[in-house]
């Protein structure tokens, strides 16, 4: 992998921003669930519950749907009001490509930023160089081939995309499968014909034949878009997500509090079913949710990226 | 000699990496996320992760009780980063309702060296620990501000704007470092920590 930052001097001084520790800090995260907030009492709220970090934006998908227009980062304001309040990590949006806004986000301090294609898109061709910055970031996936062009570009951490903001959750399984099965078709090739899936993964051959020797991605792979319940949350993980993220499931669902600590209950034990019906006792109305297969073409977010 | 069984707190957290680390130190290394798991240990490890998240699951899940007494009956127990928060008798800069273990008469501040975008890999030089510096990476990582009497300074930080500040401890059984030597393959300090389960069987 190209890393420019890492460094190879045998100093004792430390380095900041290097591979292994953008790639390290979502290590951290596995295993836990992060919720989308769009105020510091949500963001309190989803601490309560035990959420390993919180995405500070502006408005949570299924109201990026239900009121359209573009989708921009946040606020500084609102941002520090959020990382005022939490003693977890704070991430926050920037739009595809826009390279600006992710500036103006390191420089908040934020501690991850997410190139989302929830935003508006800024750049139709071209997404971050994210090897330019020290903080660092994650990026969503519909195959592997996208995922390898985002870790290319420096991506420290992949979620797989669903379709955000439907609160369904059948394109968040049909990715995370489509993922893992490529990785396990890689395993099986034979070294003389890694180049040709290299190829038509558009990714670079030192990348695809790692995958092939390790059967996972270099870097955390986290799955979002269209969780809205514990069994959800439980299903995705042992499908073979890592960690768990949360966006209009939680805040627009009757009890949101009990809701998050469900689904981070159901994360940690996922492959127990009678924790799981515990857990899932109770929790009143789930977001209303939009059937995924009824939205038209503009409407669908996972498609923004490629 | 036998392999000691090691597990590691598997609420959330780079558990993974930890079991990895420790099976190649020569323990047997299984996750705990129950106390029915935790009976079947000789030492935990408390791996990296969220110290909020943590010490809040360790409650909800019925954990705190349990793991107290088997570190109050002298179970060898391994912190890093995380895991140094939940082993500190004191913590500043966390929530007012953390809590820990309180294992290691120490203070530590939380994200003491800054946000992520301060995070940094760094050698480290402990004592207790041959063969040259550990190459390690310190993520939001906490500093000990503070040691009580019978616990040892086993590694400081050796250069930039934190030099002199204390990462790694030991008091008794307990060991706990700021950094994770778990995600850059050097070994030496689970088998350090194994060794230690092993004397303590």
């Amino acid at each position: 992998m190209p890393d420019p930052q890492t460094s190879n001097s045998s100093t004792d001084a430390p380095v900041t921003g290097t591979t292994h520790v953008k790639r390290g800090m979502a290590e951290m995260l596995k295993g836990g669930v992060i919720m989308d907030v769009v105020t510091a009492e949500q963001a309190k709220i989803a601490e309560d519950a035990g959420a390993v970090a919180v995405m500070a934006l502006e408005r949570v998908p299924s109201d990026i749907r239900a009121q359209g227009g573009v989708s921009r980062m946040s606020d500084p304001d609102m941002i520090d009001s959020i990382m005022d309040v939490v003693s977890i990590p704070v991430m926050a949006k920037a739009r595809i490509g826009h390279f600006v806004e992710a500036q103006i986000l390191q420089s908040l301090g934020v501690d991850y930023v997410d190139e989302s294609e929830v935003l508006t898109p800024a750049d139709y061709a071209n997404h971050i160089d994210k090897w330019a910055f020290t903080v660092p970031f994650v990026c969503g996936a519909t195959n592997l081939g996208e995922a390898l062009r985002r870790i290319t570009e420096g991506a420290a951490m992949i979620r797989s995309k669903g379709e955000a903001g439907t609160g369904d959750v059948s394109n968040a399984t049909t990715h995370m499968r489509g993922i893992r099965t490529e990785i396990r078709r890689l395993q099986s090739l034979p070294t003389d014909e890694l180049y040709v899936a290299a190829k038509e993964l558009q990714a670079p051959y030192e990348l695809v034949k790692e995958i092939a020797e390790t059967g996972k991605l270099p870097v955390v792979l986290f799955t979002a878009g269209g969780i809205a319940t514990p069994a959800d949350a439980a299903m995705m993980m042992q499908l073979g997500a890592e960690g768990v993220f949360v966006g209009s499931g939680i805040f627009k669902s009757d009890n949101p509090a009990q809701r998050a600590a469900a689904i981070v209950k159901a994360t940690t034990f996922h492959d127990d079913p009678e924790t799981l019906a515990k857990v899932s006792r109770g929790l009143g109305e789930a977001m209303v949710g939009i059937n995924a297969g009824t939205l038209s073409q503009s409407d669908r977010l996972a498609e923004r990226g490629w | 000699m036998t392999a000691p069984v090691i597990g590691v707190l598997a609420l959330q957290g780079d558990v993974r990496e930890h079991l990895a680390a420790l099976a190649a130190a020569g323990a047997q290394a299984r996750p705990v996320r129950r106390p029915t798991e935790l009976e079947t240990v000789d030492g935990l490890v408390i791996p990296g992760g969220e110290s909020t998240t943590i010490s809040k699951l360790v409650g909800l899940y019925e954990l705190r009780e349990p793991i107290d007494k088997r570190i109050a009956d002298g179970m060898p127990v391994y912190g890093s980063c995380a895991g140094m928060i939940m082993l500190a008798s004191e913590v500043l800069d966390g929530r007012a309702d953390q809590r820990g273990f309180a294992g290691i008469e120490m203070t530590v501040r939380r994200n003491a060296f800054g946000r992520q975008v301060a995070s940094f890999e760094a050698p480290v030089r402990m004592a207790g620990i041959d063969g040259g510096p550990l190459h390690v990476l310190f993520i939001r990582a906490p500093w000990v501000e503070r040691v009580g009497q019978g616990v040892e300074v086993l590694g400081t930080v050796t250069e930039g704007p934190a030099a002199g500040r204390i990462v790694a401890v030991r008091q008794g059984n307990l060991l706990a470092t700021a950094f994770h030597p778990e995600l850059t393959g050097d070994r030496r300090l689970h088998a350090y920590f194994a060794d230690l389960v092993r004397a303590a069987i």
